[in-house]
């Protein structure tokens, strides 16, 4: 029956309905392409005239998604932003003949729904979705620093109202199937079994009567969303919010208010043109360009370079169940994998329990788990007091306390009752891996594994390995942070191996600013509008200064023998009893009763030189305490630390906040430009000494005019 | 045909609690998933080998009326493990148990958990049967005025729930006095049996003997760490029992709250394999299943004297006499009943009119006797105590290196059972 002429849109007709098959040929899930696009046009055609169609379909044929988005290959070839314009007017036109089309036009959702799949979907007439554990719908495209540009700024506020929209659009979050339904973005729900034939039921059942849907608004949203004094109220409270969190450094989420303020006043014609035009200026702003890199090198890093070695990990044993061990039996136990939470008495062990059952109650009041998922969950996690439990485990984590003693007792220990094929991984997050290792029975099977706090919000896994970790216990350690939903970069092994051992000058820095007489919230703010999400000052606090002045300690040697000494501030102040967030009191002083915000502690000038300070200018301030960063990664690159600038960049990006829209510190570079940031660090080392002194590999690559990605 | 043994790997039970103290927020269903994670972590038994699961439990819960399939589903196993629930009053742990016993003899399983559960705190309450009646018959309603029949108050009221004989409409406690007076069992020989069921419990846990069947558990919403029974009374004694008054024949009967077992929550749980298939897997087991027995009696003049009928029986299967056991775990219901059944026992009569033997079976000495406590002090929750007591008896056989254990329980119905394990490390 069928004669579309791409396999990617299969027709099937079926009593009167067309069914269309979205199929991406040899891929496992569907994107949007050019290509799509034109056989979709000529369907439209046929449909359109074929007397016996009475209504259409729009259906997957993969097993787990709809239409994941565009597809972003193309996205990237666009150099000019009218061309992206183009595209996106392309599209809105198809889906404007969607929109009005004359026979309805339903689309039967199942699976992940994104960014142009749901634009898609917008534009029919009717949205049924299963209750599949898959099925979520998104607009995540401002996570890429673009917008919705298939008609999503315009059609999705009409449908659910300005505030519900703009909220899905700014923040890009995820809507389940019931809450769909209940927003009114989806107008059933059905179980996948049955979506095909509820689809062609209410498709013929549209030809006799169009869909009438109530706005399902609340009364004060309703009120708000009346009158033009009241929407700009709306406008302008998001783009303060805005504003807040991104201090300017992202166009995308102000051009989407935009497209909804404009678009709104106007009639969906000229609205999905201001659409199409701000959509094609986002695509090739450079703040889009290195969120997009950062997407395919995150994609890029779930693959395993030796997926062939793992060895299967069920059961995994966690020594420690503070903070950090509790995060991390946490993300485990959630992935199915069986959890040993083992501390020093049960009494620690249980309040590891107790955080992570509360962590997991309150994605149950966010109707993300079920009651008895929750159950299912916690019965993965076996709080103990002994090492007997560590039996039949196949990796062990330890995240006891910083102590290379306490490292080396604990590994004895575990190495004494566990299988001899039981990984041991470390997650020390500035103590060398073969030291710990040192008189290891096995130190092939020791490795290290760097978390970041809070765990089950942090997005990096960065690996450690050291000259004697097996490929198998690389691929193994890997397979599993990848399971736990982590990005993985595989670095060597040092005083704190990649992220710690960059971060280390950063601090560095703005403990030199203080102590020549800049202020903390100068410094903090500074660094916020570079692009930071937390300021260093800020930073050094929540680490606490102990830890601080513990990894000082332990990177000191290392930066001693390229003649820069680090201030032993941190350790004066831990000293007078000041821990930073842990205890109260640091830069910032902490009050104990919740909702009351931190004040700067003044008392702590006294460390830097007394209470009078001064202004610096801001530019050279962001640079100071940038390079540093930026100009040790390029040294970890050079000694081998870092295995590509790949991993360098996402390193720090998902593990430290260097500003994502800057792309990482070897992006940043290959910005900028080498030469210029050789010249910025010899005119810095002119003033400042030779913690300035431009890594190597970056006075090569300035003479050479080479950069980093090509 | 090569007979099949089988072996105890170990068991443990979550701690037994007074009905309405910590557990009173959790269901029957969250303490059986709670001991089946606390058998698991315990025997570190791969999820995979695993087999059967089969609780008991007595009073169920129409939300979760297959509670062994509930719950290790809860308990994150796999779901390709079948599970079912049986029910024999006191004694539904011990079917639990016999009938993983008989699937791994038969040959149909290698590895079965079987235990039980129980939560006196969630009883469900419900209506009174007319209202019930009436209730469904609503569901058909057309007109708004049928609902007046609603109006009738008194129809609110809930159905009080009793511990009763179905057969004979008498309380258990009732029946126990039946027993006490026609056996004649004084009031000061029941509290006396009460006070050491009491102090051997608390002597049994500050020497860290019950902590080896006991996996400790947190309890939402507070998180508190529970890893003791909280039913025994260390400071027992006379002069405060006597100063009860009877709770079910008053006022001139024997039976007080001192001298019964108390409303108890709880779960426990044994991994049975085949012994080879033990050996196989590394584990070195506990105990091996000698025999086992049931018996069942007239509901209405010997509702608990099941230990008297059930263990002359096991032993008669097991060839062996009362002077070859060491170790007894026999359930106490009641002191009086425990006392009752003792008497019989020992008696010329009893076994002549009522077991058709020659002679009386024998005294079983005291100090062989639940010396690290039992149901009196330790707590009863139904469906789980007989889980309990084999586990008891492998761990007291193995510390007082003796050879043969016995295990005996009455039950509601008028029912018996009794078990013989032979110790496996001796």
């Amino acid at each position: 029956m069928s004669n579309a002429e791409s396999k990617d849109v299969i027709l099937q007709k079926d009593d009167g309905v067309a069914l269309l098959w979205l199929d991406r040929q040899g891929e496992k899930v569907n994107t949007l392409s050019v290509k799509t696009l034109d056989s979709f046009s000529k369907l439209l055609d046929e449909l359109e005239k074929d007397p016996e169609v009475k209504a259409v379909v729009l259906i997957s044929k993969k097993k787990d998604n709809f239409i994941v988005g565009a597809d972003l290959d193309v996205l990237q070839t666009f150099d000019k932003a009218e061309d992206a314009q183009k595209a996106s007017q392309d599209g809105n036109d198809l889906l404007t003949r969607v929109s009005k089309f004359p026979k309805p036009f339903v689309a039967a959702i199942n699976g992940t729904t994104m960014g142009g799949g749901l634009e898609v979907a917008l534009a029919c007439h009717y949205r049924i979705v299963t209750d599949h554990p898959k099925t979520v719908l998104a607009l995540p495209e401002v996570k890429l620093g673009l917008l919705p540009g298939g008609g999503g700024t315009q059609r999705l506020p009409r449908l659910i109202g300005i505030q519900k929209a703009l909220g899905l659009m700014l923040t890009g979050r995820n809507v389940y199937p019931h809450k769909a339904k209940k927003i009114g973005l989806a107008d059933e729900i059905i179980h996948p079994h049955g979506l095909l034939q509820a689809a062609k039921n209410v498709a013929l059942k549209l030809t006799k009567k169009p869909h009438k849907r109530k706005k399902r608004m609340g009364f004060m949203e309703k009120a708000l969303e009346s009158t033009p004094l009241t929407k700009n109220i709306i406008y302008n409270t998001a783009k303060k919010q805005v504003m807040r969190q991104t201090y300017g450094n992202y166009p995308a989420p102000l051009k989407i208010i935009d497209c909804v303020k404009r678009g709104m006043g106007t009639n969906l014609k000229s609205g999905l043109q201001i659409e199409s035009k701000n959509f094609g200026e986002l695509v090739v702003s450079p703040e889009s360009t290195q969120l997009v890199n950062l997407f395919f090198a995150m994609t890029d890093s779930k693959k395993n370079p030796q997926q062939d070695k793992v060895k299967k990990v069920e059961k995994i044993g966690m020594l420690g169940a503070g903070l950090m061990g509790a995060g991390i039996a946490n993300i485990s136990a959630t992935k199915d994998i069986r959890v040993v939470l083992k501390d020093i008495s049960m009494e620690a062990a249980n309040n590891g329990f107790k955080n992570i059952s509360k962590d997991i109650g309150v994605k149950c009041k966010k109707r993300i788990y079920t009651a008895f998922q929750k159950d299912t969950i916690l019965s993965k996690v076996f709080p103990t007091d002994s090492y007997k439990s560590l039996r039949n485990t196949d990796v062990v984590i330890e995240a006891v306390f910083e102590d290379l003693d306490l490292k080396r007792k604990v590994l004895a220990e575990t190495e004494a009752v566990v299988r001899d094929d039981c990984i041991f991984a470390s997650n020390t997050s500035s103590l060398p891996i073969t030291d710990i290792a040192a008189e290891a029975k096995h130190p092939e099977r020791v490795i290290g594994m760097h978390y970041f706090s809070p765990v089950p919000k942090m997005p990096l896994l960065e690996i450690i390995t050291t000259d004697k970790t097996a490929d198998w216990v690389t691929a193994t350690a890997y397979d599993l942070g990848v399971k736990q939903g982590k990005t993985v970069i595989v670095v060597g092994d040092g005083p704190g191996f990649y992220t710690t051992r960059i971060l280390a000058p950063l601090m560095n820095e703005a403990i030199c600013l203080l102590e020549e007489g800049a202020k903390i919230e100068d410094i903090d703010r500074n660094m916020k509008l570079f692009g930071y999400p937390v300021g260093p000052i800020t930073l050094l606090d929540e680490v606490g200064l102990d830890v601080a002045a513990h990894v000082t300690d332990v990177m000191n040697d290392l930066f001693s023998k390229r003649g820069v000494t680090g201030s032993n501030v941190a350790k004066q102040i831990t000293d007078a009893g000041l821990k930073g967030r842990k205890n109260g009191k640091g830069f910032y002083l902490y009050p104990k009763k919740k909702g009351k915000k931190k004040t700067i502690n003044t008392d702590i000038y006294r460390f830097f030189g007394g209470n009078s300070r001064k202004t610096f200018d801001r530019e050279e301030m962001q640079l100071r305490v940038a390079l540093m960063m930026v100009n040790e990664a390029a040294v970890c690159l050079q000694d081998g630390i870092l295995k590509s600038p790949r991993d360098g960049d996402l390193g720090a990006i998902l593990g430290l906040g260097f500003p994502p829209f800057r792309g990482g510190p070897f992006r940043y570079i290959d910005t900028l430009g080498a030469s210029k940031v050789v010249a910025t660090l010899e005119s810095l080392q002119e003033k400042h000494g030779v913690r300035f002194t431009p890594a190597p590999i970056l006075q090569e690559y300035a003479k050479n005019n080479k950069k980093f990605y090509n | 045909m090569s007979e099949r043994k089988v072996v105890l790997v170990d068991g443990t039970r979550i701690p037994f609690l007074k009905a309405n103290t910590s557990y009173k927020n959790l269901r029957s269903y969250d303490l059986a998933r709670l001991a089946l994670k606390g058998l698991l972590d315990k025997t570190q038994l791969s999820p995979h080998e695993l087999q059967q699961v089969i609780a008991g439990t007595v009073i169920s819960n129409f939300t979760t009326s297959n509670v062994a399939r509930d719950a290790l589903l809860g308990a994150g196993l796999p779901y390709t493990i079948p599970a079912f629930t049986v029910t024999m009053a006191c004694i539904s742990a011990n079917q639990a148990i016999t009938s993983g016993i008989d699937l791994i003899a038969s040959g149909q399983k290698d590895v079965v958990i079987a235990g039980g559960t129980e939560s006196l705190s969630d009883v469900p309450i419900r209506y009174k049967k007319k209202f019930r009646r009436k209730l469904m018959a609503a569901q058909k309603f057309t007109k708004p005025w049928q609902f007046l029949t609603f109006l009738n108050l008194k129809d609110w009221l809930p159905e009080i729930p009793r511990v009763a004989e179905f057969a004979t409409n008498r309380t258990m406690g009732q029946d126990c006095e039946r027993t006490v007076s026609r056996i004649g069992v004084t009031r000061r020989e029941q509290d006396e049996f009460a006070i050491r069921s009491h102090h051997l419990a608390a002597e049994a846990t500050e020497k860290g003997f019950l902590s080896q069947e006991i996996t400790p558990i947190s309890v939402e919403p507070k998180f508190q760490l529970v890893d003791k029974d909280n039913g025994f009374r260390k400071d027992s004694s006379m002069e405060k029992l006597q100063k009860l008054r009877p709770a079910f024949v008053k006022p001139h009967g024997t039976i007080t709250a001192g001298n019964a077992s108390f409303l108890t929550d709880g779960a426990a749980f044994v991994l049975l394999m085949e012994e080879e298939k033990a050996r196989a897997l590394g584990y070195e087991p506990k105990a091996v299943v000698k025999s086992y027995a049931y018996t069942a009696q007239s509901p209405h003049d010997e509702l608990l004297l099941g230990p008297a009928y059930a263990i002359p029986k096991v032993l008669d299967q097991a060839n062996l006499t009362l002077q070859d056991i060491d170790v007894f775990e026999i359930h106490e219901a009641f002191a009086g009943q425990v006392l009752a059944a003792l008497k019989c026992l020992d008696s010329d009569t009893f076994a002549k009119e009522n077991l058709g033997r020659s002679q009386k079976v024998g005294e079983i000495p005291m100090d062989k006797v639940n010396t690290w406590g039992g149901s009196l002090s330790i707590g009863h929750p139904f469906g789980a105590t007989g889980s309990r007591l084999v586990t008891c008896a492998a761990n007291r056989l193995i510390h007082e290196n003796k050879k043969f254990a016995l295990i005996a329980s009455c039950a509601a119905g008028a029912l018996g059972h009794a078990m013989i394990i032979e110790n496996c490390r001796g």
